[in-house]
């Protein structure tokens, strides 16, 4: 298969397709609806099911109970309608249910607007529902890098048992790039033996429970979860670094805005200027060795963001005080332009070297 | 070689897809190209307008602010993106629909009739094709033989009686530039 | 001399011992549903949908795969479970709360998409587990922890009667209501819960048993009173019968 032209919508559902899954349950909401109605004319075509829920917070159930049969299922959505996942994205954590859910992250609070933004940082890796955890957040900053990490967030959610992430925002899935849908990779995963689908021929009742009233029982539950998310920490970080390797400085940024502050790089180092990029690719577990790598020889980080300022406090954590940490962001659906970025490299690193 | 276009006009003026063709054209002459739409509200019958970038090598930014090329085809959207092209680079004006003038004089400006010409041709709904062979003529960022392969992908199946018309307004486009120029 | 077996658990409930109060009637309407599940002989067969509330821990009671569902959305999630695995038998055992007042939205939603499952309704007119707060089904008048000076309509509105709402829904394909306040009942309620599992199988659409039940504890009466009170106060504002059977015509 060659390289096709379509929309990030449209290459997050069709790499889903492509990685297995097979069922799905949304409810629209922009700028996401192109990847819901991708799936309502694509799963069928593969003996899936497509299923428009009456709600998110549907959705998401409808996709706990898929996910509790043991099927790669998905649902997105757009940060309002993300919010009302949260509660099932809770409960997939603590019922250890694997399932991927799309964030096309829009402007907020509230209703906001249906503009690019990264503002949803601290719900997708703080928690956002209840109770203490993690989820793997991947974030792709290209259409074709949908593809790879896709398929890679449903191995990850089988490998763990655990709902994965993949967010992006409203540039990426509303834009086109030339993708090629290559042959996949299987990768070695664990039966799914936990699965309910009835008892005939597999033995006693099982039950997909979140609940456990006795307290030392349900902390032994949380100790386990918690050694989980160390696993995945210690196995499952990814990143890109660009042109830091004799950088003064180091520009952070994900997604999209990555791109955008890869061109202001390109331009500062034309003005001989030597500043460098790190790019998480996985939100959560957050790549701090970069930063371990880096902190005491660099003067300093610029951490680029739709946002007023989500990310940036991971940085500082990583940093830990080896070095400054500055923050150049928009919000409310404003995307930085590569020109607003160039500016702040310059105004923070002190202007031109030469 | 980079070109970052700007295509701006009334939803249903045919912009985003004289976008969509570019970005085609340029992806089957392998090159690396991004096309992101205005999304929204806006595209219903309000200003609509995309991006498209081409270019040698990998796209950067899909967002572009201070466009080489703006294509215009409504006041709005030259009041707009009229003093964002870039010193050195190109405007093309819809002038049967757009009736400002532009002052800078750091830009190269084209103005074509393309509504009355394409009314002229029997389909009004073509005018976005002349403005796009205007374009490919001035610019070369891609040919026209890979826009016209790439009808057949945006135009659905239903319509694809309509690509002989669209070839000859494209070509009327192009012919239209080789001649003033 | 050998004892001759005259009754026997059924095997559709597993040996755990409930915890539900002194003559609730959780129980018999757990031990209802075990049977029709042995009798058609589908415990192997079947997933069941646990919801919040009393009936939170059902799971550890039903002999079957057994998964649990957030407050209300159970019907969501046996939806999920349903379409996934269409062969299977899949039912939600939900109480007023969890159903009519948090998961109406979900109820009415699998019900009007003719979702192929059984939903068990148990309807004690009261929220048990958290101390007895009014439910949507609370009747007018009725004290409860957040009705102290009971139920006034014009203020907390009046009783949701979910069987007649439902039964308008062209998804449905069975909706019954029936009581637990007598032996003759109490067979009834099982015919019916084993109606609504034929239905399923026969793949006809939504299937619902509404039971009207007990909660001695919440409602401050001894077992024997309680089951009085639903006779003499339920059933007059949630009359039983069949709403709807489309095999049956109606």
């Amino acid at each position: 298969m060659g390289k096709v032209l379509m929309k990030g919508n449209e290459v997050i559902a069709e790499a889903a397709v492509q990685a297995g899954c097979k069922y799905f349950f949304g409810y629209p909401i922009t700028p996401q609806s192109e990847l819901v109605a991708y799936m309502a004319r694509r799963l069928p075509e593969v003996g899936g099911l497509f299923l428009q829920a009456e709600s998110e917070i549907a959705a998401i159930n409808m996709v706990y109970g898929a996910a509790g049969t043991g099927v790669r299922v998905m649902t997105s959505s757009s940060s309002p309608g993300f919010s009302l996942k949260q509660e099932g994205i809770s409960y997939l954590v603590g019922s250890e249910l694997p399932a991927v859910v799309v964030n096309v992250v829009r402007g907020g609070p509230g209703l906001g607007n249906i503009q690019p933004a990264q503002s949803d940082y601290f719900q997708v890796t703080k928690g956002g529902g209840h109770g203490d955890y993690n989820i793997p957040v991947l974030a792709p900053a290209s259409l074709q890098e949908i593809v790879e990490l896709t398929s890679e967030a449903f191995d990850i959610a089988d490998r763990y048992r655990t709902p994965v992430i993949l967010m992006g925002d409203g540039m990426l899935g509303q834009m086109m790039e030339p993708v090629e849908f290559g042959e996949r990779t299987e990768s070695e995963l664990p039966e799914k033996n936990w699965a309910t689908t009835g008892t005939r021929g597999d033995g006693q009742p099982k039950i997909i429970t979140s609940l456990e009233l006795n307290a030392e029982a349900l902390e032994t539950r949380n100790e386990a979860l918690q050694n989980k998310f160390a696993r995945i920490k210690e196995n499952e970080v990814r990143y890109e670094t660009y042109k830091t390797d004799d950088a003064d400085y180091i520009m952070v940024a994900f997604g999209t805005v990555a791109r955008l502050t890869m061109n202001a790089i390109n331009k500062a180092r034309q003005q001989g200027l030597k500043v460098g990029l790190i790019r998480p690719i996985s939100l959560w577990p957050f790549p701090e060795k970069p930063f371990l790598e880096t902190r005491d020889r660099v003067k300093g980080y610029i951490s680029v963001e739709m946002s007023a300022g989500q990310m940036v406090e991971d940085v500082r954590l990583a940093v830990n005080g080896h070095a400054d940490v500055d923050f150049y962001g928009r919000t409310g659906g404003v995307v930085p332009t590569q020109e607003e970025i160039y500016q702040k490299i310059l105004t923070v690193t002190g202007g031109i070297s030469v | 070689m980079l070109e970052e276009t700007i295509i701006a006009g009334f939803g249903g003026q045919g912009v985003m897809s004289m976008g969509q063709l570019i970005a085609y054209a340029g992806m089957f002459e392998g090159k690396a190209v991004s096309w992101l739409p205005s999304y929204g509200p806006e595209q219903r019958g309000g200003t609509a307008n995309c991006a498209v970038v081409v270019s040698d090598e990998q796209v950067g930014s899909p967002l572009v602010t201070y466009p080489s090329t703006a294509i215009v085809l409504n006041n709005p959207s030259f009041d707009k993106f009229e003093p964002l092209v870039s010193p050195g680079g190109l405007l093309i004006i819809n002038s049967s629909l757009v009736a400002r003038v532009s002052k800078r004089s750091d830009i190269k400006v084209i103005e074509l009739t393309a509504t009355d010409i394409a009314n002229d041709m029997g389909n009004v709904r073509v005018a976005n094709m002349i403005l796009l062979g205007a374009f490919i003529e001035l610019t070369r960022v891609v040919s026209c033989e890979s826009v016209i392969h790439s009808l057949k992908k945006v135009l659905s199946e239903d319509k694809h009686h309509l690509i002989e018309v669209n070839k000859q307004a494209l070509n009327k486009g192009t012919s239209m530039i080789s001649v003033t120029h | 001399m050998t004892m001759k077996t005259v009754f026997k658990k059924t095997n559709g409930l597993t040996d755990n011992p409930t915890h539900y109060c002194p003559g609730c009637t959780h129980g018999v309407i757990h031990r209802l549903v075990g049977e029709v599940l042995e009798e058609m002989d589908i415990l192997e067969d079947t997933i069941g949908v646990a919801s919040v509330g009393c009936s939170v821990l059902s799971y550890e009671y039903f002999n079957c795969d057994m998964t649990q569902a957030a407050h209300g959305r159970a019907p969501a999630v046996a939806t999920g479970v349903k379409r996934v695995l269409p062969d299977r038998f899949v039912f939600t055992y939900q109480g007023d709360g969890d159903l009519a007042s948090i998961g109406i939205s979900e109820v009415i939603h699998a019900a009007a998409r003719g979702e192929k499952i059984t939903v068990i309704f148990v309807n004690n007119a009261i929220y048990g587990m958290t101390g007895g707060q009014m439910a949507p089904t609370t009747l007018i008048g009725q004290k409860t922890a957040t009705t102290p000076f009971g139920r006034d309509e014009s203020i907390q509105g009046s009783p949701i009667k979910v069987c007649e709402m439902l039964a308008t829904l062209d998804g449905t394909a069975y909706i019954e209501r029936v009581s637990t306040h007598d032996v003759p009942h109490i067979q009834k309620t099982k015919r019916a819960i084993r109606t609504a599992f034929e239905t399923q199988k026969k793949g006809l659409g939504f299937s619902m048993i509404e039971i009207l039940s007990t909660c001695p504890t919440n409602w401050g009466l001894d077992p024997n009173e309680s089951l009085d009170w639903v006779k003499e106060n339920m059933l007059p504002v949630y009359p039983l019968g069949v709403y709807k059977n489309k095999e049956g015509g109606n």
